[in-house]
């Protein structure tokens, strides 16, 4: 078990490595650079810039340097843990992070949680009471929440709260906590915005999730093992939840690999309308602007997301499934 | 009917099921009556669909979606004679859950997928034995361990935490029984215990079930369609014919005196096989067809960086040698695991034997040596040998019409297009005698021996010379069977056919082979004229072989205990 953490983990970082050749790679693909597009968007809005400081601001970030050193000179600033500098925000990109990435955690987290939960006795629901009302019901709003995008569904809801209850669900803080230290009542105060980002990000995941867990449900409950189970004397509820339940699950975690970091980039519209300070945004307006740096750390930081998250369903799997934990896929 | 002192354990009366359906009911089953008596073995027998497992399950109570209609179950206590009837009880209550699994058990026919995959063995015993004894955890497990030992299972102190894919059939269908006796029932029902099992298997667990049964004076319902097993184990036969039961009576009347037609028409199926006669066997030219020499076939192991020698290798094949040759059916037999299939993919160039040589003779009469990929390569060899494989459910894709499975062959070979290839699919369809007109359907419309004609038609598209069926009947109910293996000899004088039957029927093989080569651990140990094999033979395990064969007469039982 040591011994297969250790290869995981030092096949990790060099998946890392690579990924980071890719990302540098991939910003540095369209023409031009940061300070092209930068003087770009200062002309097109009138301004003139000096061509000294064009030249200060190409030296100072070796701009003109080889690829080679340019991608070194980033990765050993990676290794000391700086991460850069955002030229678009004008702050270190480390700054930026510690000021969002706890809230985004935590949106995108609960997100997930209420996805699962909501979408576990849903899914078991619809596929042991197939073709009832019941589960057309579910079978229907699982549809609507694929089929509507989620920005829609957010200026839906923002609509809907403004002209009904005269509230507005922008934003994770009132004003007057944006800028405050934590305390209960701040705490209190996201509590109450919370909810409405997280609604929304969790509706076309929790669809999906609902018609995975039901059709990998019914291909469980007609297998012979559920017979067996019933004609031992078992309860129906319990020969369920104990039997098929369990294995029809297999898929699901398997997928908790790269459902964090699909749900951070999928997100960013319904940030951008709701109004929401987490990583998302960023990570499109860093893209747009290629801010080098900033967007270079971001898409690292959800590959390194992806890969914990693999990891995690991967141990997860072989604790709940003996065929894979003793290394034989469907012995026959 | 019964001469039992006894009193029934089990009275049904009048039972009947149905599946709900938009365009009405299907009677699964229709007013069924019968008693089952302790310490007595009573079989089901009848075609599938007749409706023998839907009976076993309305005992249960079990039966959704469907529901039982009409009729009683009653349940009566050997001690104190007290009645419970069953069909009244709600499907999940606590009375008819009390009964479930302590006083009627049950055991499947596939013994991997009746038990769950990602639980051991030893939690799924002692969860039935916790739900109708009052033990403790410790003391639950202890008598799992005790249920394994009484089925026969090698150091159950080991054998209760391992899985079931850990396990061999045989083992698997003794962890079942285990698991099915660990609560004493008074009613064991058996649904085809044994059909996915080989003979010799097969016999190892008739015998365990019926020395639990003499020791625990259990009433056996047996389930299956292999007359030889009735006529083995059974003391009263109950015949099935669509959801009703058309004769019932002792196994020796049933046997040698059947009332019924469908009874005589069973019995004349099975024995249709066992007293067939010797075809004069085809004339035989110079070369063989196929003469494998000398193969030595091995999976897994690594080489040593020091000397060529592979180490912990499991060996398929050891020193094979056998000839086709041409219009012959020569049958390969053997238990699971004794290399048979290995052999035809050997054939097939799908696997490669470290040493030896498979010399085919092509149709130009060019030796290719099968153990080449370069024999492969420009795809003749693939039109000569074709495969029939053994699932006609799994080997047809469903998503594609008859037509397109069958004419796919062709057109990969660039044979036929248009309105020809429609011509030739129709000539083929009719040939394995399925009607033209059934080309647009998808395979889920045929029945079991359909889909074998059609996978027997994709096979002869290309006019083959050799074709490889890898237990192509076994699927199949008897009268189907039959049918295929007459369909299978006429097409070998049609088309001059050489055909290579591997299967672990004894009976079948007597039937259908000219020629028959008995497997054992990866060699050949016996190799004669199949009649001479199969009532002669010379060999040891081929004669154990052979003895553990069922056959269909109770006044020959041939099973002893061990």
């Amino acid at each position: 078990m040591t011994l297969y953490l250790a290869r995981r983990l030092v096949t990790m970082l060099l998946t890392l490595l690579a990924l980071s050749v890719v990302v540098f790679v991939v910003i540095q693909l369209p023409p031009g650079d940061f300070i092209t597009s930068y003087i770009a968007r200062l002309s097109g809005s009138g301004e003139t810039i000096d061509q000294a400081v064009i030249d200060t601001l190409r030296e100072r970030y070796q701009m003109d340097a080889p690829l080679l050193s340019q991608y070194w000179a980033w990765l050993k600033g990676m290794l000391h843990g700086e991460f850069g500098y955002s030229f678009e925000m004008k702050l270190p990109v480390s700054e930026i992070f510690s000021e969002r990435i706890g809230i985004s955690l935590a949106v995108e987290l609960l997100a997930v949680v209420v996805m699962w939960a909501v979408a576990i006795p849903i899914g078991i629901y619809s596929a042991v009471k197939q073709y009832s009302l019941g589960d057309y019901f579910a079978t229907v709003i699982g549809f609507f929440g694929l089929a509507v995008p989620n920005f829609l569904f957010a200026l839906i809801l923002m609509y809907i709260c403004y002209v009904w209850f005269g509230v507005t669900i922008t934003g994770l803080f009132s004003p007057e906590y944006m800028n405050a230290k934590w305390s209960l009542a701040r705490f209190l105060d996201f509590a109450q915005h919370v909810w409405a980002p997280v609604l929304v990000i969790a509706t076309a995941g929790t669809a999906q999730l609902v018609r995975v867990l039901r059709a990998n449900l019914l291909d469980e409950l007609n297998k012979p093992y559920v017979l067996t189970a019933r004609a031992k004397g078992l309860e129906k509820r319990k020969v369920i939840m104990r039997y098929p339940v369990r294995v029809a699950m297999n898929p699901l975690v398997s997928t908790i690999g790269w459902v964090l970091p699909t749900v951070i980039s999928s997100s960013f519209v319904t940030a951008i309308v709701l109004n929401l300070p987490t990583l998302s945004p960023i990570l499109l307006r860093a893209l747009l602007s290629q801010d080098m740096y900033l967007a270079g750390a971001l898409i690292l930081f959800m590959g390194v997301l992806t890969m914990i998250g693999t990891l995690i369903s991967d141990l997860l799997l072989a604790w709940i499934d003996p065929r894979i934990r003793l290394g034989m896929v469907g012995a026959n | 009917m019964n001469q039992s002192s006894n009193e029934p354990v089990l009275q049904v009366r009048d039972l009947s099921v149905d599946f709900p359906h938009k365009d009405g009911a299907f009677h699964a089953i229709e007013s069924l009556s019968f008693d089952l008596y302790p310490g007595k073995t009573t079989c089901f027998v009848g075609e599938s669909g007749s409706g023998k497992s839907v009976t076993a399950r309305a005992i249960m109570n079990i039966v959704d979606p469907a529901i039982i209609t009409q009729g009683s179950v009653t349940i009566i206590d050997s001690k104190s004679q007290t009645p419970l009837e069953l069909t009244s009880l709600d499907t999940d209550s606590e009375a008819i859950r009390a009964v479930r699994g302590a006083r009627i058990a049950m055991i499947f026919q596939e013994p991997m997928s009746s038990l769950s995959p990602v639980h051991t063995i030893g939690q799924q015993i002692i969860e039935a034995i916790l739900l109708h004894q009052d033990v403790n955890e410790a003391e639950a497990r202890k008598r799992a361990i005790e249920a394994l030992a009484a089925v026969h299972i090698h150091s159950p102190e080991r054998a209760v935490d391992r899985y079931p894919f850990e396990y061999s059939g045989g083992m698997r269908q003794r962890a079942m029984i285990a698991m099915a006796i660990a609560c004493e029932p008074d009613i064991l029902i058996a649904d085809e215990p044994t059909t996915a099992l080989d003979v010799t298997t097969q016999a190892e667990i008739l015998l365990l079930i019926r020395e639990l049964q003499r020791k625990k004076g259990m009433s056996v319902m047996f389930i299956t369609h292999d007359m030889g097993v009735v006529a083995e184990i059974a003391d009263d036969v109950a015949v099935m014919l669509n959801g009703r039961i058309v004769e019932h009576g002792e196994v020796d009347q049933i046997f040698h005196a059947p009332t019924h037609p469908y009874t005589r028409k069973l019995i004349d199926a099975s024995l249709g096989l066992e007293q067939s006669d010797a075809r004069p066997l085809p004339a035989r030219p110079d070369t063989p067809l196929i003469q494998i020499d000398d193969i030595r076939l091995q999976f897994g192991g690594h080489k040593s960086w020091f000397s060529k020698t592979v180490h912990g290798a499991v060996v398929a094949l050891e020193s094979v040698s056998l000839s086709l040759w041409p219009g012959e059916i020569l049958g390969i037999v053997g238990e699971s695991g004794s290399g048979k299939t290995s052999l035809g993919r050997v054939l097939m160039g799908r696997y490669k034997p470290v040493s030896g040589n498979v010399i085919y003779t092509d149709r130009q009469g060019r030796e290719r040596d099968l153990t080449q990929a370069a024999s492969f390569r420009d795809k003749q060899v693939y039109r000569e040998i074709r495969m029939i494989f053994q699932d006609p459910y799994s080997s047809l894709n469903p998503r594609m019409t008859v037509e397109q499975i069958i004419a796919e062959p062709l057109k990969i070979n660039g044979l036929a297009s248009g309105h020809e290839l429609r011509e030739r699919v129709a000539t083929l369809l009719e040939r394995v005698g399925l009607s033209a007109s059934m080309m647009e359907r998808y395979p889920h419309a045929f029945s079991g021996g359909q889909r074998q004609r059609i996978g027997i038609a994709r096979a002869i598209a290309l006019e083959p010379r050799v074709i490889i069926a890898d237990e192509s009947t076994s699927a199949l109910d008897g009268s189907v069977r039959a049918q295929i293996l007459d369909l299978l000899l006429d097409l070998r004088d049609e088309l001059g056919l050489s055909i290579i039957f591997i299967a672990h029927d004894i009976g079948v093989v007597r039937y259908l082979c000219d020629r028959v080569a008995v497997m054992h651990r990866g060699r050949v140990v016996e190799t004669g004229l199949a009649h001479q094999v199969c009532d002669a033979p010379i060999d040891s395990y081929t004669q154990r072989l052979i003895a553990a064969v069922p056959r269909p007469d109770p006044r020959q039982r041939g099973l002893r205990s061990v």
